[in-house]
């Protein structure tokens, strides 16, 4: 199979998914680029994750309050799924329409919450913002329980055109007044949950949206130009019609699938890094009356992405460090226990999934690094991929002995960079990598002192590359 | 200001899960807690007395030491206003200060900010236990999160010194300075720079320790061991972090019992390490300071209690003027919060502030957002 199938093969698979094993990148290399885009687009296409097996083992994550359980069998969803790309625009979602457990308080509600993610976020965004502005607890975070009639809250309104839809601006220009964001809150009272928070006296029970029509404003609403007896519906109709929306999804999916953009308030005075690649997810939003996955597909089937030079050209959220780590090396595949401890790593990493810092998310790109997070990043990524005793690195090691009876320092390092990624590195780093190698000589596996020798300085090679600046990046 | 031989240091100890300040110092003569404290409430003859009106938890004893030394400082009605019962959220107005809105910077990542403006020390704030808490987070302030010093350190899974020392070689020379990579490989490299020299020195602190006391084998104990270590190691660090794990102080049930091992486990480990820092003539400028994100209700739910609003919380050292600071809130039904709870009278921004100006020497105001008065606990 040629080499640049599979890098390329590789690379489809990090940015729609977790990564993937050695195995599973070359089956699906072999399979053809184009019919596996179709899968991932269309999920219901593959087996959904067994779930129930979780359950099974954990009776107590069904329904789980405990915002552990609920952070865990996520994780796991990520590494099991068969849907890697559901999973992966979950994670998309929920790094946009932030809500935190720190407010909420509730797994089981931020449980919900991602679902909504899940099976909704690839369809029409109108769809998807109707369900995130009927979801209790995103109307919790924000204070829309707050807002009434009598008495506005903006939060909601001003978070739904700020950071859920249009953003402040684009080519410079801003997209909405101060006027639009009183409109918008008001359109959105009487939006509200029930039981009310806090629990007093008896407790925590599920919440549900409730419309109260006595606490909606029902007067007459001027938004964004255009004037009626405005609800919360005809303001996401009227958002999904602006082209700052087209645009404001264009640029979080060029950002997360294809390469790291400046930091979003940025956004309204820098342009895109890929006008063009914009250009043609803009036209696939209106062409398919505003589906993501439409989106998704110009994405993923264009230049733009399968380009050498969009690369490792994104610093892995600690996510996806972690989970494409355990999808390399084959672990926590079906059940097995330590799956709490590897679901608190990306926290370690600096992100603590279902509990962002603020309703703006976590800063990314290079912000996802700093001398803390990359001792974690690097330690968590050298101890997985330098365990030879794991049966995917052990897979990995039978793939080295397989290049060849005798191995030059060269051939080593070039063959390790490439079953671990393929990782591309600068030629400093390899040259390091090579002068590190070199200092044993070259490699043989012929009887059983060398075979163990080999596999101590593969898994030692291994152990580098996880701690290359370069692997930092997918 | 205070006057210390060498630039203070503060320590501090976070309780996390919300411990339960009327069990901790007790109005021990309030007929409301009997009222209310049916099945937690401590008999008088149990209590060790602090005053006519308040006393310690049995359990606390060698934190009386403190006491009776003039070198605790017991902080009542501690809180802000309008409380939140959500431990994250609350946890998180205390790192960030920050009531109203969610803040992202942390009050003792703003203070390392100003005591090292130019970051030249990688280690002027160090936190133990994984992950950072938000109280630390300041962009462009380097702070090291140590799991355990121990073991601390880059690539410690590879085994062998000599393999570990050559790939932490090889290490050095891939992060070392890169030409024409990009902004972002080059803030990579720099970090990594960073990481590596903050590990190596850090390091190097158990291997020069010795030390008569034995700290207590749990996480409270053995991080704060670490803290004694990293301070007697003289590595220039004066913001020392560590928290209590497992959200622990969270007694909806059972409270009597594990309550009771926590402040045991809590009350020994602080006689410890100051008894630690005393043998090595380095107490004279540390702080420690012990909170909790809040107290609990006033009424007991027949095993633990529930999340509630003003706690306690207290400041340990050689400097520190013992004494009670604020006032013990009213237990009465109508002085109350909703909700069944302690309304606080001392803002913890009124001690951060304390600890900013009066020993940091920092200007208060712009970490803690505004001005509060001052606790005056510091000499």
């Amino acid at each position: 199979m040629a080499e640049q199938d599979i890098a390329l093969m590789a690379h489809l698979l990090r940015r729609a998914g977790f990564g993937a094993s050695r195995d599973e990148i070359e089956a699906k290399a072999s399979q053809g680029y184009d019919s596996v885009v179709q899968e991932l687009l269309n999920p219901e296409s593959q087996e959904a994750v067994e779930e129930d097996l979780l359950i099974r083992y954990n009776p107590s994550y069904y329904e789980a309050a405990a915002i552990e359980n609920n952070v865990q069998q996520w994780v796991w969803r990520m590494i099991n799924s068969p849907r890697q790309l559901q999973e992966k625009v979950a994670l998309f979602w929920h790094m946009i329409f932030c809500a935190g457990h720190s407010k909420i308080d509730s797994g089981q509600e931020m449980g919900l919450m991602v679902d909504i993610f899940r099976q909704d976020g690839m369809g029409k965004f109108d769809d998807l913002l109707l369900k995130l502005s009927t979801n209790p607890g995103m109307m919790y975070y924000l204070d829309n329980t707050e807002s009434h009639k009598a008495n506005l809250n903006e939060n909601y309104g001003r978070e739904l055109l700020e950071l859920f839809s249009l953003g402040v601006g684009m080519d410079e220009a801003f997209n909405y007044s101060e006027d639009d964001v009183k409109v918008c809150a008001r359109a959105f009272t009487g939006w509200n949950i029930a039981p009310p928070y806090p629990p007093f006296p008896h407790g925590r029970s599920p919440w549900e949206f409730r419309f109260d029509p006595a606490d909606h404003d029902f007067s007459e609403k001027t938004f964004l130009g255009e004037t009626g007896n405005w609800n919360g519906d005809d303001i996401i109709r009227i958002v999904c019609e602006q082209p700052a929306t087209a645009r404001f999804l264009a640029r979080h999916l060029y950002n997360y699938f294809v390469a790291d953009e400046p930091q979003i308030p940025a956004w309204r005075l820098t342009p895109p890094r890929d006008q063009k690649a914009i250009e043609a997810m803009e036209k696939a939003y209106y062409d398919s009356d505003h589906s993501i996955k439409k989106m998704l597909e110009v994405l993923f089937t264009s230049d733009f992405f399968k380009d050498d030079s969009v690369r490792y050209q994104k610093v892995k959220n600690p996510t996806e460090m972690v989970v494409s780590l355990i999808r390399m090396t084959g672990e926590f595949q079906g059940y097995q226990p330590g799956l709490f401890e590897v679901s608190q790593e990306p926290k370690y990493m600096g992100m603590d999934l279902m509990n962002p810092p603020t309703v703006e998310g976590w800063h990314t790109g290079r912000e996802w690094i700093d001398s803390g997070t990359l001792v974690e990043r690097i330690n968590f990524a050298s101890d997985m991929l330098g365990n030879t005793e794991l049966e995917g690195v052990r897979s990995l090691v039978n793939r080295m002995m397989g290049l060849g009876a005798k191995l030059t320092p060269e051939q080593f390092v070039n063959g390790c960079l490439d079953l671990t990624g393929p990782v591309q590195v600068t030629p400093d780093t390899m040259g390091q990598l090579i002068a590190h190698a070199s200092q044993e000589g070259d490699l043989s596996h012929g009887n059983a002192s060398e075979q163990s020798e080999f596999t101590r300085r593969t898994g030692e090679m291994f152990q580098m590359i996880a701690a290359t600046a370069e692997f930092q990046f997918e | 200001m205070v006057q210390t031989k060498k630039d203070p240091v503060l320590a501090v100890l976070s309780l996390s899960g919300g411990n339960d300040g009327l069990n901790c110092v007790i109005p021990r003569n309030n007929g409301f807690y009997r009222d209310f404290r049916p099945t937690l409430g401590v008999p008088e003859d149990q209590i060790i007395p602090i005053n006519d009106e308040i006393g310690f938890h049995p359990t606390m004893g060698p934190l009386k030491k403190f006491w009776d030394e003039g070198k605790l400082a017991i902080f009542v009605g501690i809180g802000y206003p309008t409380p939140s019962y959500s431990h994250f959220r609350s946890m998180d107005i205390w790192h960030t200060c920050e009531p109203e809105v969610i803040g992202t910077e942390g009050w003792l990542g703003r203070a390392t900010k100003q005591l090292d403006p130019n970051s030249e020390n990688v280690l002027t704030a160090v936190n133990f236990g994984r992950g950072l808490p938000r109280a630390l987070v300041m962009d462009g302030v380097p702070v090291a999160s140590v799991g355990n010093l121990e073991t601390y350190g880059l690539l410690t899974g590879i085994e062998g010194e000599n393999q570990r020392n050559d790939a932490l070689d090889v290490f050095g020379r891939m992060y070392s300075p890169a030409i024409g990579t990009g902004a972002v490989m080059d803030y990579i490299h720099q970090t990594g720079t960073d990481a590596l020299k903050g590990a190596d020195i850090l390091s190097t602190a158990p291997d020069n320790y010795t030390s008569s006391v034995e700290y207590s084998p749990t996480a409270i104990g053995q991080y704060m061991k670490n803290i004694a270590q990293t301070h007697l190691a003289g590595f220039g660090t004066r913001v020392l972090y560590t928290t209590s794990p497992y959200n622990g102080f969270d007694s909806h049930a059972n409270q009597a019992q594990a309550n009771a091992g926590l402040l045991t486990d809590v009350s020994n480990t602080v006689d410890t390490f100051m008894t630690d820092l005393r043998e090595h003539d380095a107490s004279d400028n540390v702080t420690l300071l012990l909170f909790s994100e809040f107290g609990r209700r006033v009424t007991d739910n027949g095993s633990g209690t529930d999340h509630g609003a003003a706690g306690v919380a207290f400041a340990v050292g050689e400097h520190v003027k013992g004494g009670v600071y604020g006032t013990y809130p009213s237990l009465a039904p109508a002085d109350q919060e909703d909700g069944g709870n302690l309304k606080f009278n001392l803002d913890f921004r009124s001690v951060y502030s304390t600890i900013l100006e009066d020993w940091f020497q920092l200007d208060a105001e712009p970490i803690v957002g505004g001005n509060f008065e001052r606790a005056k606990f510091l000499a």
